[in-house]
């Protein structure tokens, strides 16, 4: 039997292009527009609403203990379906059967409250995760074991370190024992001892004939966890079947990865009236077969931008920033005597540098070293993916780069035991 | 057997109320979070819960009784008649604040988990429940204090005390309910809130006696006034603590009775409709 049949799932939102105040309709609009409607007139199109299919005519089937990794894209619609199985949103078309009790895990730590104690937040978040109190004290003493917060229990978890948090929170959901478990890329957290752990505990989870649903941009993870995968591009399900014919088939073919921008006249380009730029544009070296930009991949970078100021001293920078918008570093052209004209660059990052993981480029120009002229935001975004080659551990690699340097180990002396 | 759950657009599972039910684990926990997080790292701790009404009962009585010279029925001690007053209006209008803003202010746990929503608001009414009890242990001293000064006894109509308990109760949490899901979308009702306790706490009798109003029983607003739901609570109020002195008012009690009860069954249905949507506008 089944334990879930997703049928024909949709799911709407509306974006709105409100003209006067940038966010969502206030109440006023409303109330004005229903008024308008009551007394005959036409309400007035003061906001445009587009439509938004964030999920279309998905349907599969998951099998009782299957465990079943959703992969794709950003914004493929991966959460969303994850929201509409965990009843937190409803589809706006199509029906979702589940059989049995479903437990979601969307976040490590749902419902934590900074100013209680470890021990009161494990009762809390256990109840929000739908445990029952006797389970909670049954598992109580594993789960401060598996967290490792034995010493910091009656701690408010505000003064908890984020790692202590996040461990927390992840034992405690570990300790569920619902019959479908939706979990939904909590991997991307703690540290790496942390998360060979959380790998371990979810096998365990599967290997007791549990059904999973497992979110996760971590290919390798959904790999060595999933026995099936289902991948989805733009709110629509591409294809079901066997894992890593899944991800050999569909992952590797679809770069969502924009290699490059360009505008073609000055007018529509972004900047101002002393530059604006033009075009930026992403030349990865791939090897041989391979389709998309990896942890090995020689990344060039190539800008240009038009120039109208006379005689000045201009040159360009670029900030690297990761998802979370953080700048991981700066690189700076040198100086150029320019002139009114196009003035192009390139700059090349190693292989082996950037961990995997999504960036964007800030781009700067700079008069003098000194005066920002004009600096756009998220000007290209590219992802990086992961590669381990030999490696058999798939948590994530910590870290913001990747260098892959020199590194030598050897047996030294060898003593008989 | 397995539990079957079924999605789909609009539907109203039919084991909500039995899932609600068997969230009582979840009420009492939420409960208890809240009363425990509402006097972290103060000094005087569950002490305020008494300090707070002592306070505005004495406040109270200096401008109402004092300056205004507003009087209450006859043998009723006026401090009490106050603190009554204001231990019945504090527990409305926390809870009522509570209850509009728990969809809000628990929007982690609704963008992130499922489980009844109806439980949020319920639940969001014990910490003034919790206020209320405190300050209204200090009832007994005050009944002792006015025993030996002017030989006041309660009487029998303590026994009514639970029932406009759960007056001013439902009364909270059906208007508060509305407003909840009103807040999800509008923000502009978190706005309004305040204002509307504030208002309500001088147009209801806290401070002073509904007698002074009775007096203006032939004016055209006077209908309206007894339309408040809260009056009928408040002098219902009156009546179980203060014995016999303040008396029974049906004017009020009916039609408070009658209005509560339909705003509550009304504002479940909104909430019952609108809750699978709350996700999409938190």
């Amino acid at each position: 039997m089944n334990a879930i049949q997703v049928e024909n799932i949709g799911k709407r939102y509306f974006i709105d292009h409100q003209k006067k105040y940038g966010g969502p309709a206030g109440l006023k609009e409303t109330v004005v527009n229903s008024l308008q409607s009551l007394f005959g007139s036409k309400p007035q199109e003061t906001s445009v609403k587009e439509e938004f299919w964030a999920l279309k005519n998905v349907s599969f089937d998951v099998a009782q203990g299957d465990r079943i990794g959703i992969v794709g894209h950003n914004g493929a619609g991966k959460s969303t379906l994850l929201k509409v199985l965990s009843r937190i949103t409803e589809p706006t078309e199509g029906r979702v059967t589940v059989r049995g009790r479903i437990a979601s895990l969307l976040e490590v730590g749902t419902g934590f409250h900074q100013e209680l104690t470890g021990r009161e937040n494990i009762f809390l978040n256990g109840a929000i995760l739908g445990m029952k109190q006797s389970e909670i004290k049954q598992h109580f003493d594993e789960i401060v074991a598996f967290a490792g917060i034995e010493k910091f229990l009656d701690t408010p978890v505000k003064r908890y370190s984020s790692g202590m948090f996040v461990r927390l929170g992840f034992a405690i959901a570990a300790h569920l024992e619902p019959e479908i478990l939706i979990i939904d890329e909590v991997l991307a957290v703690g540290d790496a001892e942390f998360q060979r752990k959380c790998l371990g505990k979810m096998k365990d989870v599967s290997d007791s004939g549990r059904t999973i649903l497992f979110v996760s941009h971590n290919l390798t993870a959904v790999q060595s966890l999933c026995n099936k995968a289902v991948f989805m591009n733009r709110g629509q399900m591409v294809a079901v079947g066997e894992t890593g014919q899944i991800i050999t088939d569909y992952m590797s073919k679809i770069n969502q990865t924009s290699l490059v921008r360009e505008w073609t006249t000055p007018e529509s380009a972004p900047g101002n009236d002393q530059v604006r730029i033009k075009k930026i544009e992403l030349m990865p070296t791939l090897a041989g077969t391979q389709t998309r930009i990896d942890v090995r991949t020689p990344i060039r970078v190539r800008f240009e931008f038009w120039n109208f100021v006379k005689n000045a001293k201009l040159n360009l920078s670029m900030h690297f920033n990761s998802m979370t918008g953080e700048t991981i570093f700066n690189l700076a052209s040198p100086q150029l005597d320019a002139n009114p004209g196009l003035i192009t660059g390139e700059v090349e990052l190693p292989g082996n540098f950037l961990n995997d993981g999504t960036y964007t480029i800030t781009m700067m120009i700079v008069k003098d070293a000194a005066t920002v002229l004009y600096h756009l935001q998220e000007s290209i975004l590219f992802e990086i993916d992961d590669y381990r080659g030999e490696v058999a551990w798939y948590g994530k690699w910590p870290g913001s780069v990747r260098p892959y340097f020199p590194f030598t180990i050897e047996q030294a002396e060898e003593v008989n035991v | 057997m397995t539990q079957e759950t079924i999605i789909e657009h609009g539907r109203s599972q039919k084991n909500y109320w039995s899932e609600f039910w068997k969230s009582t684990e979840l009420f009492w926990i939420l409960a208890k979070r809240d009363i425990t997080v509402r006097y972290k790292q103060t000094v005087l701790g569950i002490v305020w819960s008494v300090v707070r009404p002592v306070l505005t009962t004495a406040v109270l009585f200096f401008a109402f009784g004092k300056v205004a010279g507003l009087q209450f029925e006859p043998g009723v001690p006026p401090k009490l008649a106050i603190f009554a007053g204001v231990l019945i209006w504090n527990f409305f209008a926390n809870s009522l604040s509570q209850v509009s803003h728990s969809i809000l202010s628990n929007s982690n746990l609704v963008s992130k988990v499922y489980f009844p929503r109806l439980i949020l608001p319920t639940s969001s009414v014990m910490v003034g429940f919790v206020d209320f009890l405190v300050g209204f242990a200090l009832i007994i001293p005050m009944y002792l204090w006015y025993y030996f000064k002017q030989d006041f006894m309660p009487s029998w109509q303590l026994i009514f005390l639970p029932l406009f308990l759960g007056m001013a109760y439902l009364a909270s949490f059906g208007f508060g309910l509305f407003l909840a899901v009103m807040n999800v979308k509008y923000r502009d009702f978190t706005q309004l809130t305040p204002f509307i306790i504030q208002f309500g706490f001088y147009a209801c009798p806290v401070a002073y006696s509904s007698m002074n109003i009775r007096q203006y029983a032939d004016q055209w607003w006077y209908p309206l006034y007894n339309m408040n739901p809260i009056v009928g609570i408040i002098d219902g109020f009156r009546w179980t603590l203060l014995g016999g002195t303040a008396p029974f008012n049906w004017e009020s009690f009916i039609p408070s009775l009658i209005i509560i009860l339909v705003v509550v069954l009304s504002s479940v249905a909104f909430f019952r409709k609108r809750e699978n949507g709350f996700v999409d506008y938190i």
